[in-house]
């Protein structure tokens, strides 16, 4: 509003008036949605549906908005101090109430919100606001006295930081079964978990060969996850064929699909791509359901087998004649053995999984990838065929969900075509866009955030989604390119750190119609 | 194959075939007809400008050149050393690949989010991609990949220097100022080894001097690579000082062809730039309106 060029100078009446309506547009946008969400929620008690009303929440929330929204408004002038104050004083507030009210029981009833995890969580909106007020503070004093910015100090320190990251996360994983986490069960329970996490990952980064390399938003990725999952399902249960052969061939038989579905759609882009993957990943979910003879159809296929230790299988009870696990090593039954061996082996596929796609980047395959995400018709015109080069995207990420479809079917035992709706290929669309397109840690991190997470607060089951919606709006607000939005070039000239090396990373200024426009005549 | 074909007026039949020859080049959309029958041929190392009015067919001439249409009529022959190529039967990127024409784009099409390097390496793909085995060998580490990426980094550094983005070699595309975006856009073509360079309009937006470089660039081009360049562009600066030969386009038809000097003075071009003198006295109605307002 401010920059807008208004021929008179700007009355601070004025200024104010602006404020105030956007404090009370915000009011008014929270205190519709939140009544209708949470505000009146049917509960359906013996026999009858009965309203849960909880206006206390929704009259706190609105007038938190009205002053956060005024708070940030002043801010963004220039003036941290209300953020600043306001923002530390209610979190300090917040903090001290939820302190202390295990020594005091009385000042419960003070909290804003009943469930004790939303009053942990609502914490977070003061604190965040305080934190930029005062990195915003902190910055205009350090122009004023021409040092270098808070944030530009920080970004220098972390920066060195990030090549290191990846290993450290790698030898963390490489060390979590070892790690004293809990007893024998929860242990078990844990690393049961992050064999999810790392195939969510694995499927994050096969994705984001298609849709962060390649540019090719694909809504039906879920699709060829299923193909990979009903392959080694269908093969190891029928035709008993070990782990070992299998997982090749569920590799092969995703990929033969990603070629499939890739031939019909390669003119189309953007939405129409999308709307086209859509429908793909439904028709395989909808053939899985009805096709029942081979599919088993919505009962789905179960006591499909284990993954072998390379030939030796890891159950209590073998049939005569076959040596198990723990008898060729000659020690004692224990069903974390095999939590554990399937742990790392998704950890080796997910690794070699980063390691092809950190390698295809460097290699001319890889960057006719990303020129592709770029511009498809300057691609043409420097003699790359277009067809191949997107047909090898959508083979090399469908494979390796096959591979993933895999490791899910040996992991479960049992699968059925509920597990491969559309709301899965959103999630891991949801975790490549999250993490940075293009950003292998980026994407660690997403998953962590977006499976692990969630995990770990099932006991909030309906207000998962909802916080899971409010973060991707906020993330999308905040951090548009995503957790880690920094493109690292594949080849440099002057090496790291030379010359001006990466001036501007994220941002990408608009290119087209900005010069053609101004063609000399 | 096709070498010795008939050239469109003899001026250039001095015993060295035209690198390219069209003839009777018509494009048609629909009712539309873009372009309508158009001949002319370029020679070996010299630049032909095509210009023309705005609409007049020129961009369209450059997309059947370059494989993007599929000319409705004509034939588009390319004589390059490397053999004959006739063009409208060649699809799309393989004009390219194996023909080796080169474009570049009216409204800039840079690769934005990879760096300036980046940019030049992508345009020696099809080179790179044998080197790499297509990538199979250069996944494992097996075969001359990484020779042959230092060689395509020599390459482009040659031509960053020349045209004058050594130092901003790592820099985004897409964060490099409209003059060296330009040059990029040249020194991508010229990274695919072309023996035809098409460019659409470079000095548009550029300012006097960057004009001035890019006029000494492309006659650079012209005497050290020895490659025909087709240049489409309405900055007469440009056009009158460095080509060797003029086409000129209106309405879809060619309405002139010669050297600059020549179509300086020819009475169509004239025409079509300017509109026609009037030669008949308006009629009495209209002249006794005007003098009576005036």
């Amino acid at each position: 509003m401010v920059d807008r060029a208004i021929p008179r100078p700007i009355s601070a009446a004025f200024v104010a008036q602006e404020r105030l309506k956007t404090a009370l547009a915000a009011t008014i946008v929270t205190f519709l949605l939140t009544s209708l969400i949470v505000g009146i929620e049917t509960v359906s008690s013996t026999g009858e549906l009965t309203f849960n009303t909880r206006f206390k929440e929704v009259f706190i929330v609105s007038i938190a908005v009205f002053f956060a929204s005024l708070a940030v408004s002043h801010m963004r002038e220039g003036r941290t101090g209300p953020a600043l104050f306001g923002g530390g004083g209610v979190a300090v507030l917040l903090l001290a109430l939820l302190i202390l009210q295990y020594v005091f029981p009385v000042l419960t009833s003070f909290l804003p919100f009943q469930a004790p995890i939303i009053n942990w969580g609502s914490l977070i909106v003061p604190t965040c606001i305080c934190v930029r007020a005062a990195q915003i503070a902190a910055a205009e004093r350090a122009r004023a006295e021409g040092r270098v910015t808070v944030t530009e100090r920080i970004s220098k320190v972390t920066q060195p930081v990030f090549p290191w990251l990846g290993l450290a996360l790698i030898i963390l994983a490489l060390a979590l079964p070892w790690l004293p986490i809990g007893d024998r069960t929860t242990s078990k329970k844990v690393i049961d978990i992050c064999t999810i996490v790392l195939t969510y990952i694995m499927l994050g980064w096969g994705l984001n060969i298609v849709v962060g390399l390649a540019g090719l938003l694909d809504l039906g990725y879920v699709a060829f996850y299923a193909v990979g999952a009903y392959t080694y399902a269908m093969l190891s249960t029928y035709y008993g064929w070990s782990f070992w052969i299998c997982l090749p061939l569920a590799g092969v038989m995703a990929a033969t699909f990603g070629v499939l579905l890739g031939f019909p759609v390669l003119r189309l882009r953007g939405d129409y791509l999308a709307i086209v993957t859509l429908g793909f990943g439904e028709m395989i979910r909808i053939i899985l359901i009805n096709w029942k003879v081979v599919t088993g159809g919505p009962a789905g296929i179960n006591k499909v087998p284990r993954a072998s230790f390379f030939g030796l299988p890891m159950e209590r009870d073998v049939p005569d004649g076959v040596v198990s696990f723990s008898q060729f090593f000659g020690i004692e039954y224990n069903p974390n053995h095999r939590v554990i061996f399937l742990y790392y082996l998704t950890l080796f596929a997910a690794l070699v999984v980063n390691f092809f796609t950190m390698r295809i980047r460097k290699l001319p395959l890889g960057r006719a990838w990303e020129a592709l995400r770029e511009d498809e018709t300057a691609c043409r015109a420097l003699g790359i065929n277009p067809t191949n080069t997107k047909l090898t995207a959508f083979a090399v990420g469908a494979m390796f969900a096959g591979f993933a479809g895999s490791f899910f079917a040996a992991r479960n035992q049992f699968i059925d075509p509920q597990s491969f709706v559309f709301l899965e290929s959103a999630m891991i669309l949801a975790i490549v866009v999250l993490g940075g397109l293009g950003s292998q840690i980026g994407i660690v991190l997403a998953t962590a955030v977006l499976i692990g997470v969630p995990e770990l607060f099932r006991e909030l089951k309906d207000y998962r989604m909802l916080a899971f919606g409010v973060g991707m709006v906020l993330i999308m607000i905040w951090r548009p390119g995503g957790l880690m939005a920094h493109r690292e070039p594949t080849i440099r000239l002057h090496g790291k750190g030379g010359a001006k090396a990466t001036a501007k990373p994220a941002t990408k200024p608009a290119l087209e119609g900005t010069g053609a426009v101004a063609a000399a005549e | 194959m096709t070498a010795a074909v008939q050239t469109g007026n003899g001026r250039h039949g001095n015993g060295v075939a035209p690198l390219l020859q069209v003839e009777h080049l018509s494009m048609r959309f629909g009712g539309l007809v873009a372009v309508d029958d158009v001949s002319f041929a370029a020679p070996p190392a010299q630049i032909t400008a095509i210009i023309g009015p705005n609409g007049a067919g020129k961009t369209t001439v450059f997309n059947c050149l370059t494989g993007f249409y599929k000319p409705s009529v004509g034939r588009l022959t390319l004589n390059a050393p490397h053999g004959s190529f006739l063009l409208e039967q060649i699809d799309g990127f393989r004009i390219a690949q194996r023909a080796r024409v080169a474009r570049t784009f009216q409204n800039i099409r840079l690769f934005a989010g990879m760096s300036t390097l980046e940019n030049l390496i992508v345009a020696q793909h099809n080179k790179l991609m044998r080197a790499s085995g297509f990538s199979v060998g250069g996944l494992f580490g097996i075969g001359g990949y990484h020779h042959a990426e230092q060689e395509a980094v020599e390459l482009a550094h040659g031509w960053l220097q020349r045209t004058g983005l050594t130092a901003k070699a790592d820099w985004l595309a897409g964060s490099l100022p409209y003059g060296d975006q330009r040059r990029l856009e040249i020194a991508r073509a010229m990274c695919t080894d072309p023996v035809l360079l098409c460019l659409d309009e470079p000095a548009a937006g550029l300012n006097a001097r960057e004009s001035a470089e890019l006029n000494q660039l492309l006659l650079a081009i012209r005497n050290e690579q020895k490659i025909g360049i087709l240049l489409i562009e309405h900055d007469m600066s440009v056009v009158m000082e460095i080509s060797d030969h003029i086409v000129v386009l209106d309405y879809g038809r060619k309405i002139a062809d010669g050297t600059p000097k020549e179509i300086r003075s020819d009475v169509n071009v004239i025409k079509a730039y300017l509109g026609e003198a009037e030669d008949e006295p308006l009629p009495d109605a209209v002249a006794a309106d005007l003098s009576h307002s005036a």
